[in-house]
């Protein structure tokens, strides 16, 4: 049966969702961090040279309303091949060009044999950073909330 | 597998700031070769013809493929490297195909007396392309150029039009020249 390169790499849902998971976590990391955790960069081809370009970010309001544009952001994109034949592609936050390629290289190691172990060094502790800074900024936040209510006036009676 | 992903540029800015200048030149002196590299496409899509599609098309120049250019393998090259929109062709911006498959030339956008520029820029492939053949002359020429055009008919029936009318690149291996709807085409 004749597939084209696309149809053929196109993954189940489930996959999918997990590839989008790990893609946005190594997005959403900072770069010094994940060069930290994973400072070996293995022998690779750049498909796609990084390069930095913006996007419009789109938002919601309430996750319901209608659409809007929030302003645009920087990203740095990449698409490279390791010697095993792994294609990664990476869309990182910033300007940071090592950045796009680390992650690019992670993503494409993660659908290689080597996936198990990465996971524990690299997305794991990303993953653990990333709750905990959320969970302090929302911390930070909560403690500024204010309750309105309103007093009974006695103009009813 | 994934060839696709393959043939692009390497050191874009540098790369394509070099095909535009040469495109410019052809387009600005017609009847002038120039040669371009730095892409390797995917069969049947001549270097030249994948320089240019990287050069001048993006996300916002509808493109479109005729006869056996539409094929799965130059279809995901180019939704990888250039991100075109692949149309229909009265959609068009850029059309790329031989001769025989971009007929008839009636049904591509030639502009709008207002807006003469939102006409179709054809990129047509060649089976040869040499400094002989139909006379040009007009704008960029100082006497007469010449070139192997596919035939004189149908860019006498162009140049009437201007303002309006369609801009063409004729490639074939590595080799680029243009001919833009400004020059008067005479049989020798």
């Amino acid at each position: 049966m004749m597939q084209t390169p696309l149809e053929a790499a196109t993954p189940n849902s489930e996959s999918l969702a997990a590839r989008k998971a790990w893609m946005g976590l190594l997005a959403r990391a900072k770069p010094g961090r994940l060069a930290d955790l994973f400072p070996e960069l293995p022998a690779h081809d750049l498909l796609r040279a990084p390069e930095i370009g913006a996007v419009m970010v789109r938002g919601r309001i309430g996750g319901t309303g209608q659409p809007f544009n929030l302003g645009e952001m920087t990203v740095t994109r990449c698409a490279l091949r390791l010697g095993s034949g792994a294609v990664g592609h990476a869309h990182v936050q910033g300007r940071d060009k090592g950045h796009a390629v680390r992650a690019a290289v992670v993503d494409a190691l993660m659908q290689t044999n080597q996936a198990e172990a990465l996971r524990a060094t690299v997305l794991v502790p990303l993953q653990a950073e990333e709750v905990a800074r959320r969970a302090n900024r929302a911390a930070k936040a909560a403690a500024t909330k204010v309750e309105f209510f309103t007093l009974v006036r006695g103009e009813d009676q | 597998m994934n060839d696709a992903l393959l043939g692009g540029f390497v050191d874009a800015a540098v790369q394509s700031s070099h095909a535009f200048r040469a495109a410019l030149t052809v387009l600005s002196q017609p009847g002038e070769i120039r040669e371009l590299h730095g892409a390797v496409p995917p069969a049947p899509l001549s270097v030249a013809a994948g320089v240019l599609l990287l050069t001048l098309c993006d996300g916002t120049t509808p493109l479109h493929l005729a006869g056996a250019y539409d094929c799965a393998s130059v279809r995901d090259w180019i939704t990888f490297h250039c991100g075109a929109p692949l149309v229909s062709v009265e959609a068009a911006v850029f059309a790329l195909g031989d001769w025989v498959a971009l007929q008839p030339l009636g049904q591509f956008a030639i502009g709008l007396p207002d807006y003469p520029d939102r006409a179709v820029t054809l990129i047509v492939e060649m089976p040869a392309l040499e400094a002989k053949g139909a006379v040009l002359r007009g704008p960029g020429i100082a006497d007469a150029a010449y070139l192997s055009l596919p035939e004189v008919a149908a860019f006498q029936a162009n140049r009437a039009l201007f303002p309006l009318g369609f801009d063409c690149f004729f490639t074939c291996g590595a080799k680029v020249a243009a001919l833009p709807r400004s020059t008067h085409v005479e049989a020798v």
